[in-house]
């Protein structure tokens, strides 16, 4: 039985485990103590359960638990390890490099760093959404204090080559931070070989809760902040405010279920990919966004030319997809990530981005092609523009009348 | 499981089971993301909206004037640093017994060329009337008092004390975190520009607060992003907690005089008591929430008095939970001028939903053993 609206947006957000929440329950009731209660068992237990998932996320990423900073999400991690890294460092330099194609939460947090005093160069990347290492390396000045990119694309799912950027920021001495929200669970990560000095987590991404999040912060060698939010000390002073005891309990059993299950689970989850790929695939006028090798498995952002995109989307309401990032869905924008691609406004606005995971279905992946199929083709003859490119009109070399 | 008496709800309190129930499928099937415009998206929405409605009620506020936060320290933070960021460099003023997410915050801003002026208390552990006189002709930007201190209890007269601040040209901010669902909060009738609550004191869960501004208080964010929470505040919302959050305020206030009055009778003879046995309430002069009871045995060590009654299973604090890991004695205290001696022996009671005559019985009787259990030995080793 299929259950409606189909839901492909697993990385707006997923849906939390049965097996976390039934981790959490409980330290939403009888355990209900404050962490920092030093004077009671309430406090203790939840001091314990809080300790047991910073190791449960510290393993998942080849970390060492202490390098792990309880966040109320990915968005704040990326302002606190920014902002931090940023400010504490400001003596050396005051350059930031980022990538066009970065999240909201990184883009916004270098802008009001800017209005800070702070220089910042955001990279374009190539057509297939990745940093191009020799226009990084240009970018790069004396002054340059700290570089973000983000592991994995949140549009197009596409991941950066960040071994190779570790590599290049150790050696001239830059803080580097990645934004690693879209990416447990999903690659690889191993922070033992990786050069990375700051990476920001999110539970909601990876099966866990809303609401709780981490930023892991470098011993060896050793990185600094300055702390963003200020009180009673907690997280050694790096991040104050009463630890969420559930909520961090709900993040540790998620990243544990990723660690045990990535590789199995990965391998299920291509295939449905590739099978909703297969199922476009004779279509005409249909272009994948972002590099299909340098991806993760869950993701097929596509655009589907000569179809216009808010009636796509309410033409498909039987699918919850995002037809961006759903942090500016909101707006009827053409997606930033999809315009640094080089896609013109049309096609950028044509675009669906489809997001697999852990519950989704054969069935569901079959009535989606089905539906789009249907959909599109229905859309298409309605277009005055299709019916010229199917007349054999180049629509570039068109003159429109303005109006 | 043996579950000792809790009676340290000041630092935190357990669920609400409508609380709970209201949660619940918030961490099952409806889990959209409240900024995606699919159906689970919209769900989640219209249950922020809701809970952001039940929230404002609460507190007599405009739904609009909701700032959802991850918590009390956050909702602080956000207005000290997001009011100063928008104003000229000038005076910041905070008492002296406020909580450290409000003093530390302002102590940052002496970074970024402000004054600090912490404003004294009198032994009672209210605002000092002549040092407050003495701020507004200095004409402070931006003033924050809390509401109701989370050791003590007392209560400050912020409808006094807002207005002035705001005709002296000032941005009045209130910590009332400790005060919500223990006494009325009215965020009109305080006068204030801005207002910190938290979930998870009044029957909420850990992880969700709200700062309640005044349109008219220019804020910048502490945390850019996507543009959540009117720009103040982005992030991916905490659905499950914010609609708990509605649904504990909601409860809360629907049965504060009922609870307040209960809880006053349960505290009054717990003080009985405890003066009998020769305890010093602190404050006691002063109006304070009906559920807080600090205080001190003279030539008792506070910290091991607290461990004596855990072991006994009664859980109480020797002060608040933030700066239970430090060993100094309460800043409250020593600000209300109580000297460091004293201020080391303190122990907090602090009362809630659950608490029963029983328990307080159960609990004077216990403190009652460990004191005399404490001065036996003290005396042997005299």
């Amino acid at each position: 039985m299929l259950k409606f609206p189909i839901y492909l947006d697993y990385s707006a957000t997923t849906p939390v485990d049965p097996r976390v929440a039934e981790k959490m329950i409980p330290w939403l009731t009888e355990h209900f103590g404050n962490p920092a209660s030093r004077s009671h068992a309430y406090g203790w237990e939840a001091e314990k359960a809080v300790e047991d998932a910073r190791e449960e996320v510290a393993a998942l990423v080849g970390a060492d638990s202490r390098e792990i900073v309880w966040t109320s999400g990915a968005t704040e991690s990326n302002n606190l390890a920014i902002k931090g890294a940023a400010q504490f460092y400001k003596g050396k330099g005051k350059h930031i490099i980022t990538l066009k194609t970065e999240h909201k939460a990184v883009l916004d947090t270098v802008r009001e760093l800017e209005r800070q005093g702070f220089e910042a160069t955001y990279l374009d990347v190539q057509e297939n959404g990745l940093v191009d290492l020799d226009v990084l390396k240009t970018a790069i000045r004396p002054d340059t204090i700290v570089i973000s990119v983000m592991m994995v694309n949140n549009e197009i799912g596409v991941v950066q080559p960040i071994a190779e950027i570790g590599e290049l920021c150790r050696e001239k001495g830059i803080v580097f931070h990645v934004d690693a929200a879209q990416a447990t669970g999903k690659v690889a990560i191993d922070l033992n070989t990786l050069k990375v000095d700051l990476m920001s987590f999110s539970a909601h991404k990876t099966y866990g809760p809303k609401g709780i999040g981490a930023l892991y912060v470098r011993r060896k060698p050793r990185v600094r902040l300055e702390a963003q939010m200020h009180g009673g000390g907690h997280e050694r002073g790096l991040r104050s405010g009463t630890l969420a005891t559930h909520q961090i309990v709900g993040m540790g059993e998620a990243f544990r279920i990723a660690r045990v299950e990535m590789e199995s689970e990965m391998e299920r989850i291509r295939s449905l990919r590739d099978r909703l790929m297969d199922g476009f695939s004779d279509m005409e006028a249909v272009f994948v966004n972002g590099d299909i090798e340098h991806r993760v498995p869950h993701n097929l952002n596509i655009s589907f030319a000569y179809v216009e995109g808010e009636s796509l989307i309410m033409a498909i309401k039987d699918v919850a997809v995002s037809s961006g990032s759903a942090c500016t869905s909101a707006s009827l924008e053409p997606s930033y990530v999809l315009r640094a691609l080089g896609r013109n406004d049309e096609l950028a606005h044509s675009s669906i981005r489809f997001t697999i995971g852990r519950f989704t279905t054969v069935e569901e992946i079959d009535y989606t092609i089905d539906l789009l199929r249907k959909r599109i083709g229905k859309l298409r003859e309605l277009s005055p523009l299709w019916e010229m490119v199917q007349e054999g009109i180049d629509l570039d070399t068109v003159q429109w009348a303005a109006h | 499981m043996f579950a000792p008496t809790y009676l340290d709800w000041n630092a935190t309190s357990p669920l609400d089971p409508a609380v709970r129930e209201a949660m619940l499928p918030w961490l099952d099937a409806c889990f959209g993301n409240a900024s995606s415009r699919h159906e689970y998206g919209r769900q989640a929405r219209a249950a922020i909206d809701e809970a952001r409605a039940r929230v404002a009620a609460a507190v007599g506020a405009h739904a609009t004037e909701v700032v959802f936060t991850s918590g009390g320290s956050e909702a602080n933070n956000l207005f000290i640093k997001g009011a100063a960021a928008c104003r000229k460099p000038g005076l910041i003023a905070v008492s002296a017994i406020e909580h450290p997410c409000v003093r530390e915050p302002a102590k940052q801003l002496r970074r970024a060329g402000w004054t600090l002026h912490e404003i004294a208390v009198d032994a009672a552990g209210r605002i000092d009337a002549q040092d407050w006189s003495e701020l507004l002709n200095a004409r402070p930007a931006i003033v924050s008092v809390m509401l109701a201190n989370n050791e003590t209890g007392v209560l400050q007269a912020i409808d006094h004390l807002a207005p002035e601040a705001g005709r002296a040209g000032a941005w009045f901010h209130t910590d009332a975190v400790q005060a919500l669902g223990k006494i009325a909060v009215d965020f009109r009738a305080l006068g204030v520009h801005g207002m910190t609550l938290s979930a998870h004191k009044i029957g909420g869960p850990l992880g969700a607060g709200a700062l309640i501004v005044d349109k008219r208080v220019e804020l910048s964010p502490l945390v850019a992003g996507g543009g959540q929470e009117r720009g103040l505040r982005s992030g991916t919302e905490n659905v499950a907690a914010i609609v708990g959050f509605g649904v504990a305020c909601e409860q809360a206030v629907a049965r504060i005089d009922t609870e307040a009055r209960r809880l006053a009778a349960l505290r009054e003879r717990l003080e009985t008591s405890l003066v009998g046995l020769g305890a010093r309430i602190f404050a006691l002069d002063a109006d304070r929430l009906p559920n807080t009871s600090f205080f001190a045995i003279e030539g008792i060590d506070g910290e091991t008095l607290v461990a004596k009654l855990d072991r006994a299973g009664f859980a109480c604090a020797s002060g608040s939970a933030c700066s239970s890991a430090n060993p100094e004695p309460s800043h409250t205290l020593l600000a209300m001028g109580v000297e460091a001696g004293l201020a080391r022996n303190a122990v907090r009671v602090s009362l809630g939903r659950d608490t029963r005559a029983e328990d307080i019985e159960r609990f004077t009787a216990g403190f009652a053993r460990q004191v005399n259990e404490l001065r036996n030995l003290t005396a042997m080793t005299v």
